[in-house]
Formats: structure tokens, sequence, C-alpha cells
């Protein structure tokens, strides 16, 4: 029998979970057992997919269908159960490495078809499972077992490239932050197409603290710029700092510093992504002032939904297939 | 619509053969697949049995009236069922100097050359390398020769159809077809028809081709050097209908129809490929009968889509060519660990790397029963000839679906873009390859998604949306009977075996191989897998009529092997086995039964002739 009235429970399997102590992975783990809980979907319906890395036993740890795939490809498996199970709730759980570095041609590819499934994107700036290589999102220049000498590389922006591709949802919250993760859970579910979710990870054992300028007592408000639809951009204990658009760049001003008319007031449902893409640029990775919430919320059809489309006015217009009409259609004869 | 008339009428000078090989070639622009094609269809329509070679230049079109750019398509038609398209042609038309200088030497000797005098100028011959005319040289002396200009008549022919300019020439082809048509006793009506058909939406341009068509079979009417015109009469099939097909349409319509008799949504992950993009064409037209085909970034993504689609309950499906296959090769090996059904087709072409696109190879053979990391044993099947890939592809779906294991379905260039007639089968007489879904927990501590069949040691199948069935797939090791990850030791012992087994197990569930061995007393056995089916059968026929105790068995299932074959092999003193390859077969053969089978090995880029098979038959069989 199908029931929705679920609690956190109901989405625990009988695995140990088993990432380091003290890992980020436990608490999006949590707020995600507890955002599904509450879902009211049928556990049956709901689908996790991931790839390769730490992030990606999260399926093991989820009471419901998944799927622990190879590394970088979760998006291109999702999308075989989502093109063809449109009744199914698809997720999928990556990384820094897995979606960005092997996989990164199926993310921007996932992403520009609007396919309907939520990517969450466990972003730790290091590869935790192969014990502490420099990730494409670490900073240039940072010293890692395989770069002892600083990374030579310049990192990604995934918010920025998620933007790029047209995603048509794009978000970034933090593993710590379980009711903004929520939040951004919640709208990304609602969401016909494609959603990225950013998740700040903290990996306490290679790349611990990597994201205290956000999470740190002292620095957290003056640093977190919260986005709000429809709300004016600003930020800081008091507000006192404010985000302005200037020559289509997203620039930091004191809030007493502008006319209160010229500060950018957030609008995730704006088609053209270059605004949202602006405010992407403020910052380049977790440091400083950073916009966290969702950058983008725009509608576009759904990749299922056109070829469902497709499939339905084909089997309309010729009616359903007949193989013995098929292999006869290219003209017969008989001996 | 002012045309010119044309009186189709019988040729008072008809010699009857019993077969004839017939081969067009011309520039890549000059149309003569469709040449070829449009013979083919109107020789079918007659009733003749057939088998047909078309061979593409490199795919990037090379400068006009150059030698690789020269495309030519051969077909054999006979009054009695045949296997090949022939080893040489009796009749080949050259459209230009660059077509024949690449042809003329597999002419046979006293056939007939037709070409298009008009295109045998100073700067086509150049290009072709030519420094004087060859019509007025030695080089075609012993061919009876017969001079069109094609040019020539088409732009007369055409001159009222609405076409002008540069798309007058383009009917050159239909003028070819024409008169060959006349020399051949073809009906006109199959052309003519398809022509209205195909351009109804451009109906100067049908008229254009009809005319120039029209024009061909007068040409041949009128002319004193085409007053004698062959006939082949139909050929005695087993009586039944027959359709004209292609191997990578009988493939796609095999798949539809596998998914038809599995009860299950057809899915197709691909990423465009040649050989095997025609299968993409071919099935994404079908999207009524519930077939969906998704077009994937690259070929990795392509097969993961499909192992996405094979966990969601749909027969799922991808397919490339050996490049392709080979950037797969890591999802395979999941869908292999996570025990999914899932069908794998390698239109094979000349390797390695880019290698020849647009040539037969069967040299992955090897490549698809161990080229994969770890150990991971599949089924691997391969079609014979076009329209046995109907079949194979429905035996391919049902070991997969049966087994639970991801199935490798073998064709090749040749197979995919040659074409015979096939007697098509009873719809209703197609096997029920169905398997049910898991529904309901399968023990007392719940579902167990591997808790295998005692019998064929498959493992239950339970597609997301069944209730209480939830549980993780994935590429770690799993744990016998809970799926649950582990690295137990004596676990994975277990896991590897049971999913050998699982494989080496099938082979009682297929059909034994069969020898063809009238007399059962063979002195040699041609044994044989792929596309090389109708050389080898050709080679056979000829060996017998020259008195040679001969017996041929050609495999369907490469792995794993007929129960029965061991026996068979065990059988003859001489095995011989003819592939276009080093020799991959051979080396299975002789490691798994300890026999001194030769090998007969070449790797030109197209098929066998039969000659090749029968002179090295004979001086195994002398030595
Ligand atoms: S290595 Fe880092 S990311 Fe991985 S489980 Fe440990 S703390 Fe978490």
């Amino acid at each position: 029998m199908t029931t929705t009235d679920y609690t956190r429970a109901d989405f625990q399997t009988d695995q140990e979970v088993r990432w380091c102590p003290g890992c980020g992975d436990y608490t999006v783990l949590a707020s995600v057992q507890n955002f599904m809980a509450g879902l009211g979907v049928p556990r049956e319906k709901i689908v996790v997919i991931s790839g390769i890395g730490c992030a990606a036993r999260f399926p093991y740890y989820m009471n419901t269908y998944g799927m622990h795939s190879i590394h970088g490809r979760a998006p291109a498996v999702a999308s075989g159960i989502s093109i063809t199970r449109p009744d199914l709730s698809v997720w999928v759980v990556t990384g820094d490495g897995d979606a960005l570095s092997i996989g990164g041609n199926h993310l921007i590819h996932s992403l520009r078809r609007n396919l309907n499934f939520k990517i969450l994107l466990f972003n730790n700036q290091i590869y935790g499972l192969t014990k502490g290589q420099y990730s494409p999102t670490s900073e240039q220049g940072k010293q890692t077992k395989s770069t002892p000498f600083g990374s030579p590389d310049h990192p990604f922006n995934p918010v920025s490239l998620a933007l790029g591709a047209e995603a048509t949802f794009v978000a970034r919250t933090l593993d710590m932050d379980r009711k903004h993760t929520t939040g951004i859970l919640e709208a990304a579910y609602e969401h016909q197409g494609s959603a990225l979710i950013e998740i700040y990870q903290n990996c306490n054992v290679f790349n611990d603290k990597a994201f205290i300028e956000l999470t740190g007592k002292d620095t957290r408000d003056h640093n977190r710029i919260n986005l709000v639809d429809g709300e004016p951009v600003k930020f800081g204990p008091e507000g006192e700092r404010a985000v302005i658009l200037e020559e289509g760049t997203a620039k930091i001003v004191d809030t007493s510093a502008v006319d209160p008319g010229r500060i950018l007031v957030h609008d995730a449902g704006n088609d053209d992504p270059s605004v949202a893409f602006a405010i992407s640029r403020l910052s380049h990775g977790p440091y400083g002032p950073t916009p966290l919430g969702i950058f983008r919320r725009v509608s576009r059809p759904t990749y299922e939904s056109t070829v469902r489309d497709q499939i339905t006015a084909a089997t309309e217009a010729k009616g359903e297939g007949d193989l013995a009409a098929l292999i006869r259609s290219h003209g017969t004869w008989d001996v | 619509m002012a045309t010119e008339d044309l009186v189709t009428q019988e040729s008072d000078q008809k010699t009857e053969i019993d077969r004839a090989v017939i081969r067009f070639a011309g520039d890549s622009g000059d149309g003569m697949q469709v040449a070829g094609t449009r013979f083919t269809d109107a020789s079918a329509a007659f009733g003749n049995d057939l088998a047909t070679l078309p061979s593409f230049p490199a795919e990037i079109r090379a400068p006009a009236g150059t030698l690789p750019g020269v495309s030519s398509f051969q077909v054999q038609i006979a009054d009695f069922d045949i296997l090949t398209a022939g080893d040489e042609p009796d009749t080949l038309v050259a459209m230009n100097p660059a077509a024949l200088r690449n042809n003329l030497d597999d002419l046979k000797r006293g056939g007939t050359l037709i070409v298009n005098s008009d295109a045998f100028e100073e700067r086509n011959l150049a290009k072709a390398g030519y420094d004087h005319n060859p019509l007025e040289g030695d080089a075609v002396k012993g061919f009876r020769v017969i001079e069109v200009p094609m040019e020539q008549l088409t732009k007369g022919a055409v001159k009222d159809s609405g076409v002008s300019g540069r798309d007058v020439l383009r009917s050159k082809n239909f003028l070819a077809i024409g008169l060959l048509t006349w020399l051949y006793n073809r009906p006109t009506e199959p052309t003519i028809e398809w022509a209205e058909k195909k351009f109804a939406t451009r109906p100067e341009v049908a008229a254009a081709n009809v005319m120039a068509f029209k024009a061909g079979y007068n040409f041949g009417i009128t002319t004193e050097a085409t007053k004698t015109t062959v006939e082949i009469r139909p050929a005695t099939l087993p009586s039944g209908t027959y359709t004209n097909v292609t191997g990578n349409t009988a493939l796609s319509w095999g798949l539809v129809a596998a998914a038809r008799q599995a009860k299950l949504p057809l899915f197709y992950g691909s990423y465009p490929i040649t050989p095997a993009s025609d299968v993409l064409h071919e099935l994404s037209k079908h999207k009524n009968f519930g077939v969906t085909t998704f077009q994937a970034e690259d070929e990795i993504a392509a097969v993961g889509s499909a192992i996405g689609a094979a966990f969601a309950g749909n027969l799922a499906v991808t397919g490339s060519s050996g490049p392709g296959i080979a950037l797969k090769s890591e999802g395979i090996s999941l869908a292999f660990q996570a025990e999914l059904p899932l069908l794998i087709l390698n239109v094979q072409r000349a390797g390695p790397s880019t290698g020849m696109p647009t040539k037969p190879e069967q040299s992955d053979l090897l490549f698809a029963l161990f080229g994969r990391h770890g150990e991971s044993p599949l089924p691997v099947i391969a079609a014979a000839s076009p329209s046995d890939a109907f079949e194979v592809a429905i035996e391919a779906a049902r070991l997969a679906l049966k087994y639970m294991t991801p199935v490798i379905l073998l064709s090749d260039n040749h197979i995919a873009n040659g074409s015979e007639p096939w007697m098509l089968p009873d719809i209703d007489e197609l096997p029920d390859i169905s398997v049910p879904f898991a529904t309901k927990e399968n023990s007392d501590h719940g579902f167990m998604p591997y808790m295998r069949d005692i019998e064929t040691f498959s493992r239950p199948w339970a597609i997301p949306g069944t209730p209480g069935l939830e549980h993780r797939l994935g590429g770690l090791e799993k744990e016998a009977i809970t799926g649950n990850v582990s690295y137990d030791p004596e676990n994975h012992q277990l896991m590897t075996d049971s999913r050998a087994w699982k494989v080496v197990n099938i082979s009682h569930d297929i059909a034994p191989v069969e020898v063809d061995d009238p007399d059962g007393d063979g002195d040699l056995l041609l044994l044989g897998w792929g596309s090389t089916y109708g050389s080898i059968r050709a080679a056979t026929r000829d060996l017998r009529k020259d008195g040679r105790k001969v017996a041929h068995a050609h495999l369907r299932h490469v792995n794993p092997f007929p129960a029965n074959l061991g026996a068979v092999l065990g059988a003859y003193e001489r095995i011989l086995i003819p592939e276009l390859n080093t020799g991959q077969l051979r080396k299975l053969i002789r490691a798994d039964f300890l026999v001194d089978a030769k090998g007969l090995n070449r790797v030109a880029g197209v098929p066998f002739k039969t000659s090749e098979i029968t002179e090295t038959a004979i001086a195994m069989l002398e030595r």
C-alpha cells in the first residue's frame, strides 16, 4: 500500500553511513531525507542517481530507488530514466570532480536540454574519495598532493557555468544551513525542468573550512548575499551593503552611498540570464561576499514533455504501430 | 507533361541467363546509390533473387571527377537463390573516367562496359590520371563497349520538365537506369512510381527523372549496340511475401519487433557514427510504436541513458561502431555489474581508430568478448546477412531480458548497407520474449534484488514505481542476495563465478549450430560467423559442384558457443575459418577446443570473393 505519511526514518536504509565524522555530507543527507519525508511523493516514485566520489554514496543511504553509477555519468543515466518515466521524481547527486571534471559534458547538455531532474552538486573544492587532489573548483595556486607547487588551474564557478548553459533553475546553498537548503530543494522540486543546486559542502578531512567565510560566526553575516526574488539585493548585519548593476556588471557598494532606486532588485524569473550571470560573478568561490539562493528560475518546456508530445502526436496521426505493416512498408512481392 | 513516349516492348533478341552481376560506378554526386537501389528494387519486384554491395567513398565528398570520389553499387540478380553480390561484374556502368579507372579491373572478360562518353573529355581524364582517352586504347579491348552520350541525351530528354541549369544533369543516373532496364528486361513501373512518389513535392524533378529514364530505355531499343538483351527469370524462392531489406533497416525493425514481443517500450540511446547512424534514423521515424530515441551528447551518454532506461523498465538499446563502443566500455561494465538488460549494437567497420569508416571488417569480435575491465563475460551474437539482423535482434533481446545481462549484437558495414530479399515472417509467430517485472517481496526480509533464479541465475527486475521494492544498484561489488555493497573476499568470488556461470549456461538455451553437410562425411568444415555467410555458402556450393565434400557451419552465437560446437568440430579433419580479420574466431576456437583450425584472413575493406574461399579450401583439401 502506498502511503506518503513519512518521517525521516522512512527514507533511511539499513546501511551504515560511511562518511568521515564531521563531513558536511551528513547534514545534506539529513536535509534531503527530511525534505522528502514531507514532500508527499510516494517513496517508490523517487529515484536518486549518483556518479563517483564521496557524495556519490548518497543513494545507498536513501530508501528510494537509486543507482550508484560511474564517474561523471549520473546525468546520462538519469536522462534515460527521466525521459522514459515522467511519472518519477529523479535526483542526481554529484560532486565537483564528478560533475565538472570527468562529467562536465553531461552536466551542460542535461541543463541545456532542460531535462526534468534535479542535480545536487556537492562542491567541496577537493577530491575527497581519492584523498586530496585539487578539483576543478579548487582555487588557483592551491597546494595539494597532486599540486605540491600549487594548482595552475583556473577554477570553474559552477553557477556561472550552469547559467552559461542556460539552465532554467540555478541555485546555491550551504550544507550547514539546513533551512536554506530545504527551501531550495522545495523550489527545485516545484520547478518543471532541470535544476542545478550547488551545495557548498565542507570536507573536514582534506579541505576543512573552505567555506568558513560563509559559515563562521564573525564573518557569515558580512559575506552571505541572500538572493530573494523581488527584493533589493542587500546584505551585511544591518543591510549596509548592496548590489548595483553598472554597465552590465554587478558591483558591491555601501547602501548609504547609492540612491535606493539603483539597488538591484533580484528577478530570478528574468528570461535573459545575463543579470543572473552578473550576480554570479560577484564571487569566484566562497571568498568574501558570495551570493546564495536562487539565481534563476524560468519556465521552458522540458525535454521530456517535448519527446512525449512527439510520441503522442505520431501515434494520433498514424495510429498505434502495426509491425506487419511496417515490414511491408518498403514494397513487397509474392512468390 | 510533354514527354517522350515509352513503348515498353519485348526485345526480339533475348538471351536467357541464370544470373548477372551489374555495377554502377560514378562520382559521389552522380547518384549511383540511387541508380543501384532502383535497379535492385525493380529486380526484386520482378522476382529475382538478389544481393547487393554498395561501396561508398570516404564520408567527406572528394572533388568531383577524382578517384577518391568514386561511389559504386553492385548487385547480383539471379533466377535461383544466390548468396553474394558476385565476384566480378558482367556489366559495368562507368559515369566518368575515374569510375572507369577504379572499376575496370574487376569487369569480367567479355563483359559489357557502358560509359557516359560525354564525361571522357580532357579535364576529367586528367583528374582520373589518364593521359589519353582509354576508350580509344587497348584498355577496353575484350569488352563489349557501349558508349552513351548520357549528358547530351539527358539534356535533350528533360528540356520540357521545368528543371534548369545545373539540375538538368542530375537526372543522368535515371538515363542509365533506363538503359539497364531495357538491357536486362526489367519492369519499368517500379522506377517510375518511385520517382513520382519520392519527388512528389518537386514535380519538375520527378518529371525530369522519369523523362531521362524513358530516354535511356528508348536509347536501348533504338541503338544497334543494345539490340541484344538478357533475361533472368524470376527465382524459384520458397513461396511467401518478400521485401528487399538492408541490414540496418532489418536490425531496426527487429528491435521494434523485439520490444513488441517483450511487451516493453523501446529506448534507443545513440550518437551519430558511420555505419550505425541509419539505425537511429530508422527508429526515430517510428515513434507511434512507442519508440523513444535519444541522440545523446556523446557515446558515453548514449550508453548511460540506455542503462537508465533499462533500470526504468524499457527494452534499452545503444548502438555504435568500434570507436564508439570503446567509449561505452565502462558503461557496459556497469550494466554487467548491475545485471541490467541492455542491447549494444556494434555495426563494425574497418579499424583501428577511425580506420575506414565506410568499409566492412569483422575485427571487433575479440573486442566484443573481452573489451571490458574486470571479469565481465557477455553474450555476443552476430547477424549473418541483412535480413538475419531482424531475427538476431529479437534473439539478443530475449537473452538480455531472460538473463538480465547486457548483450552485444555484431553487424558490419556489409550487412548494414547491403540488401537482400527477405521472406516476411508471420508476425503472430514471433516468440514471446516477455519477462515479468518483480512486483512482490521475494523473501521474509523484504526485497532481495540479487536473489537469483535457480534455473537461469538471473536476478529479479524491479522497476522504480513499484511500492515496497525500493533498492539501490551500482558499480560496487554486490553482496549475493541482498545487493548491499560488499568487499567480502568469498562474496566477490561467488559473485564473479555467478555472473560468469549465468552466461556460460546460456549455451544450453540457444539453438545448436547447424551443419550443412549433405552426406555427413565432409573432408573439410568451413566455419564462419557474421557477414561472411554469403561468401562461405556460395563457396561451399561451388566446391560441391567441383565434386568436393565440404561442410559449412555458421555461428550466430559467438559467446557462449552453442553446446554442440565441440562435437561438430571434432567430426572434421580439416577446419577452415574465413574471417575479415586476422583470425579472431580461429583464436577462440583453437583455445577453447584445441583443434588445428586454419584461417583465411583478409582485411581489405571488401567482402571475400567466393573464389578466394574455394581456392584456399582446395589447397587444404589437396595438401
Ligand atoms: S573525504 Fe571529505 S568529503 Fe569525503 S567523506 Fe571525508 S570529509 Fe566527507
